[in-house]
């Protein structure tokens, strides 16, 4: 498995664009905000931690396609399934590569991010661990929506609707736990049933995905 | 035995393609797979590979004992032979890869970008990770696509000596890769479908 | 006679044609009948007017709209397990039904909240809750649209049905955390036991029980005509060789 992922991350690098692309899809929606609301910090740092959790949740998004196109068209995914490995370490190497190469550096560029928004205070340490806890959630969720649509040509958009009514409840406790910590109130709860989701996910969806890949590649 | 298969009917898309396939190889032998595009060669060979589902019959062959090798190269442009080569030995646990770069005349290219490598060269690094899976049992799907005739014959040696290690190989393919006199010829014409015959899908239907 | 043999699509055809006139009249009976009374025989809400009486519609269409997702979900654990196409079908054809009630639900809702409000929408769980719930029958419906070979997409969508489920009642609760300050009584997410006076509840059964014939009246015949369309499409792959 770990054969697996050092693969992807080396493929990611040397593809370029693969890091890159998410971030910078991060930079343009944080950007957008204050053009579309307006340049009041006072406002703009109200909506900040529910603006930050969704460009995170959209930038996630972009580059779920590319999970496992890649290796259903060149055949791997067919040698991957008959080797020794099973497909379900297969769909926890590619969520764990995709969180790598996605969720972890936008956790790590929020604070910057959040400044943009008017989000100066220590308290932002409760958007990032929202988002250190949360962020891992939409890559496993993404990476079974990915399996769905593995093979579909121009399978970008409904990868999209089925993905995102997925992500609803990794959001709400998310940004409800970033809210609450930077307005000062007591995270607790929001942070556990943050965590919950996610446990959740990754304890049932690689068997999930690993089936629909199976059905899939018939 | 190492691939005993019974009366199997395999399908696509609804319809029934081969039925009543009985086919028998021990260790040691090798089995070719004759017929014209679209009779089923590939789809046979996935069934056995587990990657496909069967309509009815049975096939005897341990999966733990396969390696399948399809119609793509199935290795990465990105990265170097050396790289793809030691990706697959770390999944299936085996030795060194300098042995199988010798073997399978690639170790001059070890270190080369695979995007940078002929057809010829890149179904090279492909057909090398049989080399490395240890398994005995080989399911080829046309494997000496776009290999020169030098190749063919070196690959021809290649399954030779699988054989004699006492391995099996179930090769769909139309080229004479030497092996005539030690392989079973199974022309799958003779399992062809009669016509009408709609998969067990389809059937439930009518 | 087990029940199981009508998984066979033939046998299921002929049973279902048969019943399939009973629903659809019971239903009309029942569902006008259940109107009729709510509308017309009982008195007005002292607090909301005539406007109350929306809830003949929006309950039931909310009950069968959540039962809809509910059956889809056993209909596509059958047909993972025991391969029975008429339970594949038969959740394909339930989705729009739901989709619809679901529309209708939300519709409903925003009419009646408005007299009592003064807005269209309120993001109050109940509602919310109902948004998602079509957002997930919209992913279902699109992903059996998107996949051509039918098994395949029976498959696929068995499965979006069972993780979407899981999701659909986390939501569920997120949506009550997210906004639980907001939930008051004036709110819309009036419990049929506990809120509605008993002289409102007894048509509200009514028209909810014919809500619930009209669904399956609705499922029978949307399942026939799938499973029409597989027939057609075997015999056109067997006449095509």
């Amino acid at each position: 498995m770990i054969a697996l992922i050092i693969r992807d991350l080396r493929i990611s690098v040397r593809a370029g664009g693969g890091f890159g692309l998410s971030l910078a899809f991060f930079f343009i929606i944080v950007i957008f905000f204050p053009f579309a609301i307006g340049p009041d910090l006072d406002l703009l740092s109200k909506v900040a931690p529910g603006t930050l959790w969704v460009g995170a949740l959209l930038a996630c998004l972009l580059s779920l396609e590319r999970i496992f196109a890649l290796d259903f068209e060149d055949g791997t995914l067919d040698l991957l399934a008959t080797s020794s490995l099973p497909l379900e370490s297969v769909v926890i190497s590619k969520a764990l590569v995709h969180w790598l190469t996605t969720g972890l550096p936008l956790v790590l560029l929020t604070p910057f991010f959040g400044i943009l928004l008017g989000l100066q205070n220590s308290n932002i340490i409760f958007l990032i661990i929202s988002l250190i806890f949360g962020t891992p959630a939409l890559s496993i969720i993404g990476t079974f929506g990915a399996a769905l649509t593995a093979g579909m040509k121009r399978g970008g958009l409904l990868l999209s609707i089925l993905v995102l009514p997925l992500y609803i409840p990794t959001l709400i406790f998310g940004a409800e736990a970033a809210r609450r910590g930077i307005q000062g109130f007591e995270t607790q709860n929001s942070i556990l049933l943050l965590l919950g989701v996610s446990l959740l996910s990754w304890a049932i969806l690689p068997f999930a995905a690993a089936s629909v890949l199976r059905i899939n590649l018939r | 035995m190492a691939i005993s298969i019974e009366s199997l009917s395999v399908s696509r898309g609804g319809v029934n393609l081969l039925q009543g396939v009985d086919i028998e190889l021990k260790n040691g032998q090798a089995g070719i797979l004759r017929g014209p595009n679209g009779v089923g060669k590939t789809t046979l060979l996935r069934a056995l590979a587990g990657l496909q589902p069967v309509e009815s019959g049975t096939i005897k062959c341990s999966l733990e004992d396969i390696c399948y090798s399809g119609h793509a190269d199935g290795v990465k442009p990105t990265l170097t032979v050396q790289e793809n080569l030691e990706f697959w030995a770390n999944i299936f646990g085996s030795p060194s890869i300098s042995e199988v770069a010798e073997k399978f005349m690639i170790t001059d290219l070890l270190n080369s970008k695979v995007g940078n490598l002929s057809a010829g060269q890149k179904r090279r690094v492909g057909l090398a990770r049989l080399g490395l899976t240890g398994r005995q049992i080989w399911l080829l799907d046309e494997p000496t696509v776009s290999l020169d005739e030098t190749s063919v014959k070196i690959f021809g040696n290649i399954i030779k000596a699988h054989l004699l290690e006492d391995g099996c190989a179930l090769i769909a393919t139309h080229i004479d890769l030497g092996l005539e006199n030690k392989a079973q010829i199974i022309d799958l014409l003779k399992y062809k479908a009669t016509s009408g015959k709609l998969s067990n899908s389809n059937e439930a239907f009518l | 006679m087990s029940f199981w043999e009508y998984a066979n699509p033939v046998k299921f055809l002929n049973l279902s044609g048969a019943l399939l006139p009973y629903f659809s009249i019971f239903a009309a009976i029942t569902i006008i009948a259940g109107i009729s009374w709510g509308f017309f025989f009982t008195p007005d809400d002292y607090k909301q007017g005539a406007t109350v009486k929306i809830l003949y519609v929006h309950v039931p269409s909310a009950f069968v709209a959540i039962n809809a997702w509910f059956m889809m979900l056993v209909a596509s654990i059958i047909w993972l397990v025991r391969r029975h196409h008429v339970s594949a079908l038969a959740a394909k054809a339930a989705a729009p039904i739901g989709i619809a009630m679901t529309i209708i639900g939300l519709l409903t809702g925003a009419l009646w909240g408005q007299p009592m409000w003064g807005t269209w929408w309120e993001w109050d769980p109940k509602l919310t809750s109902f948004l998602i719930l079509f957002l997930f029958y919209l992913g279902y419906i699109i992903l059996w649209a998107a996949v051509e070979d039918p098994d395949t997409a029976a498959d696929l969508t068995s499965i979006l049905c069972i993780v979407g489920s899981v999701f659909a009642v986390l939501s569920r609760y997120a949506t009550n955390f997210w906004n639980q300050g907001l939930h008051q009584d004036a709110s819309l997410s009036i419990d049929k036991e506990e809120h509605v006076a008993d002289v409102f509840y007894y048509p509200l059964i009514v028209v909810m029980a014919g809500f619930v014939l009209l669904f399956v009246a609705l499922v029978l015949l949307n399942t026939r005509s799938e499973i029409m369309k597989r027939r057609a499409g075997a015999i056109m792959a067997r006449s095509r060789m």
